[in-house]
């Protein structure tokens, strides 16, 4: 019984995160606490005051958390497709020593994602029970909001591999989070709803796979029904996982076994 | 299958680029093969080659009586491979770069513990094994990069210039245990641009230049097919010998006149200095030397610099 191929690099990257765990998951936990007190509580009374009958017919906070929750999970995915893939290939060069031991390119491609899943999942773990905290939900709700915040944050961490095997410069990397990480942050409906952007943005929010994330938490969380049917929104983030970790073999056959 | 490596019309091509033009050679178990050659000459392309990490462009190569382009998995779990830059994880300890190393063999923890420590009493790296390896010195780092190549008790260890950059200790200590390897009979390929190490460690070699392999043989038998028993290097004031670089041409069978300096190649040393001196010549320094692999090389690859 041989164990597969990617999931020896996943035990690999398993191994390394061992060093740092704790500071990791104390940040996972700090981050969402300090957003949801700052822009959830304290904004959100700001803004409950001014809109007597809250967005979507609920408050600042809960209207918050669910997209909150989506882009933590979006952005952990593009954190360990740039800085994780650029030290394989580039800085430490562990990618090129794994290639020396049975395990070959897409075995690495596929090992990094599911690793790239797990840190996701752990993330948006986390952020739930913030969530439950803060009474913004029900366990039961946040495990469900899980879900798309998932599939958002693995979209990403392969999009995110599939570019930083493409770029030379790691200099590209602090460019892409500013912009593209970061805009997808604030205007993909985490912070207010996409119909508040001007016209010629809609579609361009709506393309992002996190646009289709945050509407299905929230719905989950709020009570709504999203703007775009879930299986549509599901099937597109499923094409962005696919695609992204397809198109990243490529250029790292062209980089470690040229 | 009794070759342990053959390779026939071995071709790498990188667009037009050719780094390794149609080379043969073969190497035998047990033995200890280096490819010695300049920088650019095509060593590593050919190790990568073997290594089943770079597909052939033509030619056909067999590794352990395998295909690495159609095997390489299966080749590379019986492959040792040391390269020339050290790809270790910076933020592991030892002992952990080696469990994890191992780990992409699938060998069992339980077994890598007692193979960590074989290897790192072999390489002396036991009182360090706690340490990170961004802490180390280079010479360790090397030693534990072949410790890692050995995790998986290979069948052939590749070695990609392993001494490049260490200083005169951490080489000999490192030629120490290489040769313990050799007599252990593991197989050894070896590429250096170091004619000592060559000398030490190879029982036969290739030359490689521009992509080709120039010569072949064990170290002595090149010498002696490549160069005369013996050497006088004689060196004079700068200007001088332009003047005098005919005269010196009628020494020796053989003679190579550089900047300040003449090489007279010859089979009787004692001779040639005798006919300096006759000549009416006053160099400033004479050196009557045995031939060496350094002027083998040299009279084979050219002396223009490399870059």
């Amino acid at each position: 019984m041989t164990t597969p191929l990617s999931l020896r690099v996943f035990e690999s990257e398993a191994r390394l995160y061992r060093n740092i765990w704790r500071s990791s998951i104390a940040s996972s936990f700090l981050n969402p606490i300090l957003y949801l007190a700052a822009m959830g509580v304290g904004l959100g009374s700001l803004v409950d005051t001014n809109l007597p009958g809250g967005i979507d017919g609920v408050s600042y906070l809960t209207f918050l958390a669910p997209g909150l929750l989506v882009a933590t999970a979006m952005q952990t995915g593009a954190a360990e497709g740039a800085w994780k893939v650029m030290a394989g290939l580039k800085w430490t060069k562990t990618y090129h020593a794994k290639l020396s031991t049975p395990i070959g390119v897409p075995s690495l491609v596929f090992g990094h994602m599911l690793w790239s899943g797990a840190r996701v999942l752990m993330v948006s773990i986390v952020f739930a029970m913030v969530m439950v905290a803060f009474r913004v939900a029900p366990v039961s709700e946040s495990l469900v909001a899980l879900g798309p915040a998932f599939l958002v944050g693995l979209a990403m961490a392969a999009a995110t591999t599939a570019f930083t095997a493409r770029v030379q410069d790691p200099a590209a990397l602090p460019l892409y989070f500013r912009f593209v990480v970061i805009p997808m942050f604030l205007f993909s409906g985490t912070f207010f709803p996409i119909s508040q952007l001007p016209d010629w943005l809609q579609p361009v929010a709506l393309l992002t796979p996190m646009y289709h994330g945050v509407e299905m938490s929230r719905a989950v969380v709020v009570g709504v029904s999203p703007a775009v049917a879930p299986w549509i929104s599901i099937t597109y983030l499923l094409a962005w996982i696919a695609a992204g970790t397809l198109l990243a073999i490529r250029p790292f056959r062209k980089r470690l076994t040229p | 299958m009794s070759h342990l490596i053959e390779a026939r019309g071995l071709t790498k091509r990188f667009g037009d680029f050719t780094a390794v033009d149609g080379i043969d050679f073969t190497v035998e178990p047990g033995e200890s093969f280096g490819f010695l050659g300049p920088n650019g000459a095509g060593k590593t392309s050919t190790m990568r080659m073997i290594g089943a990490v770079s597909p052939i462009t033509a030619g056909s190569l067999t590794v352990l009586g395998l295909d690495p382009m159609k095997q390489g998995p299966q080749l590379r779990s019986r492959l040792g491979v040391v390269p020339q830059e050290d790809n270790l994880d910076p933020d592991l300890t030892i002992d952990d770069n080696l469990m994890m190393y191992g780990r992409y063999f699938d060998l069992p923890r339980s077994a890598l513990r007692g193979r960590i420590d074989e290897l790192l009493d072999f390489l002396q790296l036991t009182e360090k094994r706690k340490e990170r390896v961004d802490s180390l010195s280079g010479g360790m780092k090397r030693r534990l990069t072949i410790a890692r190549g050995l995790i998986n008790e290979p069948d052939l260890l590749i070695l990609d210039e392993p001494t490049t950059g260490l200083d005169p200790q951490a080489r000999h200590i490192l030629w120490d245990r290489l040769y313990r390897l050799k007599q252990q009979g593991v197989t050894l390929i070896i590429t250096t641009h170091y004619m000592d190490e060559a000398e030490q460690l190879c029982d036969r070699l290739v030359v490689m230049d521009k992509a080709k392999i120039v010569a072949e043989g064990s170290p002595v038998s090149l010498i002696s097919e490549h160069a005369p028993r013996e050497v006088v290097e004689v060196r004079f004031r700068p200007g001088v010998l332009d003047g005098i670089a005919d005269v010196i041409e009628t020494l020796a069978p053989r003679t190579e006149i550089l900047a300040d300096r003449a090489l007279l190649y010859t089979d009787d040393a004692e001779k040639t200095v005798a006919g300096i001196g006759a000549a009416g010549l006053e160099p400033e320094t004479i050196l009557a030397r045995r031939s060496s692999l350094e002027d083998v090389f040299l009279r084979l690859t050219g002396r223009t610099l490399v870059e």
